[in-house]
């Protein structure tokens, strides 16, 4: 005997898929790591603007957080690069093909450690792309030793205390040309989902720096980038929503208490005050927020730095606006003249 | 004064030298950063046009301004643009290094030499022309600034005359030089070449043998740089992303390579550019660069040198397992660090053919002229997109900085062959496809590209622990059956690569093996060997690794077989050995020269003799 069930009507997004289109593998990361919850996250919000994955590449280096590409967005291409180096193949990527949309997850030690010289240069080059740091403080694939982010007297399991000082990712983003740079905590949903929608949106570079805790090596007492400590220690600058270009919801918006920026599609970034007015188009504004709050023991979450004008590294390289990768070879091959003609210069 | 009815005489023994014509090296030493390259260039280009071959080396230092600099010109009616190892005829302009150069001459050689040296005093058995340079630079030069650049060019005018060198081919080749935007520049050097020429003529008896006669033997030809012409082969192979990091001696490929792209790859309806080119931040972002733009399509290409190719060692192992197309040119110098990075090698050839870690194994290119790395380059970017693997031209110092006299090139007959990818109407037909699965026996899978617009394109890249599907796994029969597929790719690209070049001789016992610009020099030393000792020999030589089978049989045919190259350690031969038997191995021997310089014909002769016990 069987009884016929009508199954639901599917949810689709706006292009027709479900969110089942937006999945990757199932994760091979320990139960609770903060990687998980920033997959998901990533998984939401493509999901939710409706991107279409098949136009969407994936990148990362190596490590825990570089894995984690494999878990979200099985119907993009991928590619998992060395250690430290994913900004280039991005970027020899994003000019390949300038159409494509990128996406980066690295961690800690593949930015700040071995990678922070692509990083910089990433950084200078302002590529349209989405760059996400799984921070945690820790290098977890090789089982617990301190990377290049983690504060000075963080703890590490073996009781061994950093003394060294860390390097600051967003200070770092904000002073070297990133034009979208924000900080924020796996833990916070809503957060993290409205910074992922903008940095979508954004067209320059996007640097996101998540506090992830590693449950396994660095969630101790001591450490500073543990659950605990992220809820105690988690200063929310503001209160972020975004709004899709194609939602036309017009809200009537209180002066004074709401910025809103405008994303290169259309799309809105409103940003609401928290306590203090803070200016996200002042790069000075960040980096005295972000040194503030680290002499006061703070972890600033929110958008440090808005800038949607600066032109990007297409831009600058008068590039075709169709992908390079696919130009017919009448577009690539110069005619014979050419070839006659620099010939004959050279007799 | 008339140069050529004065009967040559030997200045010591006053016996009679025979006329040289058309047979003789120039070396000019300089300092660098003096102009002397203008002076250099002219003075070939004129002897080029006057249709007698030439070739010209460029011996220089690491440094900007202040060094000796030595420029080799050889004329050869033979046609032999090798190095050649005596100097016959010097222009020494370098207080610094005048003694030297000078005690260095074989007897005879003629010397052109800036009066205050007083060379003359060193030796008697050559020939001494002094010039006073600098109360000749006053009148033609009034001002004192440029008059170090300008100086040189006097010594064109000196050497026009005492070589019979046709003035309006001076001329001719110094306007060219300067072109029509610098006339004025132009002009005034023409007046120091006419103020030497003057000069020569009013005060000098011709008395040694050397002079330029015209030949009809550069009708056609061309005279260009190797870097040129390898950026010129990347453009018309419809290059997309170059990116690259300066090294000695590789920057001018790229260099050249940003020229033609400007003049010949912005479309002219969009006024937008077809390509893209990032200087990196260092070489290891420069191949991370080519590896992302070959995976999503692009025809992705980057220059270096062997430092350079060090770094790139790890990913170009990623690039091998993932099978991502690549073109790496390698214009090789000698070692690391500081030292000799601005002098000629073949060094690299072992460390690339394996690079980075685990098992890999490359296809090598091994241009030996002009021509070749314009019609290799084409050849890289076909092999590399065919077989999905980064590809290597090793060039060298030589053949990419030197100006060498070649034949003009051709425009390719062969399409572009973007290798095996899968579009989105491929994907509709057959439902789906396995990234690494071999369908055809070739060892080569099929590729989407990235924002292909379907929803089965997608695949996951990763290094080696990858399944046919691309799904990750670290089984043991996965990771076997991978490599072995790759083992048999490169198996497959023996009758894909382009084959030697081989001159075999009926009766010679005696075979000879060399790639790249070892090539001048054995070419003219198999002319020595039968005109000085009578001895035959066949030559064969190589374009590619891996090697094609008409190698094997090359060393099968003779009793033995010499393998040139221009490092310590016979890195060919090694290579060589790694995959012949015992009976084939014991044939080879091996020639090398590793000075620095490039290898010349009599250091080939003379260490082929002495293998050979004659």
């Amino acid at each position: 005997m069987s009884t016929t069930v009508t199954p639901p009507p599917k949810k689709v997004n706006r292009i027709g898929l479900d969110v089942v289109g937006y999945k990757g593998a199932k994760t091979t990361l320990c139960a609770g790591c903060g990687h998980n919850a920033i997959s998901e996250r990533i998984i939401e919000c493509f999901y939710e603007l409706g991107v279409e994955p098949w136009n969407v590449a994936k990148f990362s280096g190596i490590g825990c957080s570089s894995k984690s590409p494999a878990y979200f967005l099985g119907l993009s291409h991928g590619f998992n690069a060395v250690h430290g180096r994913m900004p280039s193949v991005a970027t020899g990527a994003m000019l390949a093909n300038r159409t494509i949309m990128g996406i980066g997850v690295t961690g800690d030690g593949d930015t700040a450690s071995i990678g922070l010289g692509q990083f910089m240069h990433l950084l200078r080059r302002n590529l349209p792309f989405i760059y996400i740091i799984e921070d945690n403080g820790v290098y977890g694939l090789t089982k617990g030793q301190f990377s290049a982010t983690a504060d000075v007297g963080s703890k590490l399991k073996t009781g061994v205390i950093n003394d060294l000082p860390p390097f600051d990712c967003c200070a770092l983003a904000l002073q070297c040309g990133a034009t979208f740079v924000a900080r924020s905590f796996s833990g916070d949903k809503r957060q993290l989902q409205a910074i992922l929608k903008a940095a979508i949106a954004h067209n320059g570079l996007s640097i996101i720096d998540v506090i992830s805790p590693c449950t396994t090596f660095n969630d101790h007492e001591g450490s500073t980038k543990s659950y605990s400590y992220m809820k105690e220690h988690d200063e929310v600058l503001h209160e972020l929503d975004f709004v899709p270009f194609y939602d036309d919801i017009s809200v009537e918006i209180p002066d004074g208490e709401v910025r809103e920026v405008e994303m290169h599609d259309g799309s809105k970034l409103r940003i609401k005050k928290l306590g203090r007015d803070y200016n996200p188009t002042s790069k000075f504004e960040a980096l005295k927020v972000i040194d503030e709050a680290e002499k006061k023991g703070e972890v600033l979450t929110g958008v440090l730095y808005i800038d949607t004008g600066k032109p990007t590294f297409m831009d600058l390289l008068n590039m075709e606006d169709a992908p390079l990768a696919t130009l017919p070879e009448a577009k690539v091959r110069p005619p014979k003249e050419s070839l006659d003609q620099v010939m004959e210069e050279l007799r | 004064m008339s140069t050529t009815e004065i009967t040559p005489v030997s200045p010591r023994s006053g016996e009679f030298q025979r006329p040289v014509v058309n047979d003789f090296s120039i070396q000019v030493a300089t300092i660098n950063g003096s102009g002397s390259q203008t002076a250099n260039s002219v003075l070939m280009r004129a002897i080029f046009q006057m249709g007698v071959p030439v070739s010209g080396k460029n011996m220089f230092p690491s440094n900007i301004q202040g060094l000796p600099t030595w420029f080799t010109i050889r004329a050869s009616q033979h046609g032999y643009i090798g190095r050649k190892k005596e100097v016959d005829f010097l222009v020494a302009m370098n207080p610094e290094t005048a003694r030297e150069d000078v005690m260095k001459l074989d007897g005879g050689a003629a010397v052109v030499y800036d009066e205050p040296l007083q060379l003359n005093a060193l030796r008697s058995d050559l020939h001494f022309y002094p010039v006073p340079f600098d109360k000749l630079v006053g009148p033609v030069c009034p001002e004192a600034k440029l008059r170090k650049l300008v100086r040189n060019m006097i010594y064109d005018g000196i050497v026009a005359r005492l070589l019979s060198i046709d003035m309006e081919e001076i001329h001719k080749a110094l306007f060219k030089q300067f072109g029509k935007k610098k006339a004025k520049a132009a002009e005034l050097n023409w007046g120091a070449c006419q103020a030497g020429y003057d000069y020569a003529s009013k005060n000098f008896t011709k008395s040694d043998p050397y002079s330029i006669e015209r030949m009809n033997a550069t009708a056609g030809k061309i005279i260009i740089d190797g870097n040129a012409a390898a950026a010129l082969g990347c453009v018309f192979a419809g290059v997309t992303v170059v990116t690259w990091y300066p090294i000695t001696p590789s920057s001018s490929l790229v260099e050249s390579m940003i020229g033609y792209l400007k003049r010949f790859r912005i479309d002219k309806d969009t006024g937008k550019a077809t390509y893209a080119v990032v200087q990196a931040e260092d070489e290891l972002s420069a191949i991370g660069m080519v590896l992302g733009a070959g995976w999503a399509g692009a025809r992705s290409v980057t220059s270096t040198a062997g430092p350079g190719i060090s770094l790139m060692s790890e990913f170009i192992g990623l690039g091998y397992y993932a099978e991502i197309p690549a073109v790496i040119f390698d214009v090789q110098r000698v070692g690391p660090s500081t030292g000799l990075p601005t002098r000629t090698a073949q060094g690299d050839i072992l460390s690339t053919a394996v690079l980075s870690h685990g098992d890999t194994k490359h296809p090598l290119l091994f241009p030996c002229s002009p021509e070749e790395c314009f019609t290799m380059a084409i050849e890289a970017f076909d092999l590399a997109e065919h077989f999905q693997t980064p590809v290597f031209v090793m060039t060298d110092l030589d053949l990419g900085m030197n100006n060498w006299m070649a034949d003009a090139f051709e425009y390719p007959t062969e399409p572009i062959q973007r290798g095996k990818v899968l579009t989105a109407a491929d994907l509709d037909r057959l439902g789906g496809f396995a990234r690494y699965k071999d369908l055809e026996g070739d060892g080569v899978g099929y590729r989407t590209l990235p924002g292909t617009n379907h929803p089965q394109a997608a695949y996951f890249t990763r290094g080696s622990g990858h399944n046919e599907k691309a799904q990750y796994t670290e089984r043991e029969d996965d990771y076997v059956h991978n490599v072995d597929r790759l083992a048999h790719k490169f198996e497959s690209m023996r009758s894909r690569v382009p084959p030697p070049v081989v001159d075999q001789h009926p009766k010679a016992e005696i075979g000879l093996v060399a790639f790249g610009t070892s090539h001048y020099a054995v070419d003219e030393s198999r002319d020595q060997l039968k005109a000085e000792y009578g001895i035959d020999t066949s030559y064969l030589r190589l374009k590619a690794y891996p090697f094609t089978p008409e190698l094997l049989d090359f060393i099968r045919r003779h009793e033995r077989v010499y393998v040139v190259e221009q490092n310590r350690d016979a890195q060919l031969l090694a290579l060589m050995r790694l995959e012949y038997d015992a009976e084939e191995i014991a044939k080879l021997r091996s020639m090398r020269y590793y000075g620095g310089l490039p290898i010349d014909a009599r250091t080939v002769t003379d260490d082929i003799i002495r293998q050979e016990g004659k």
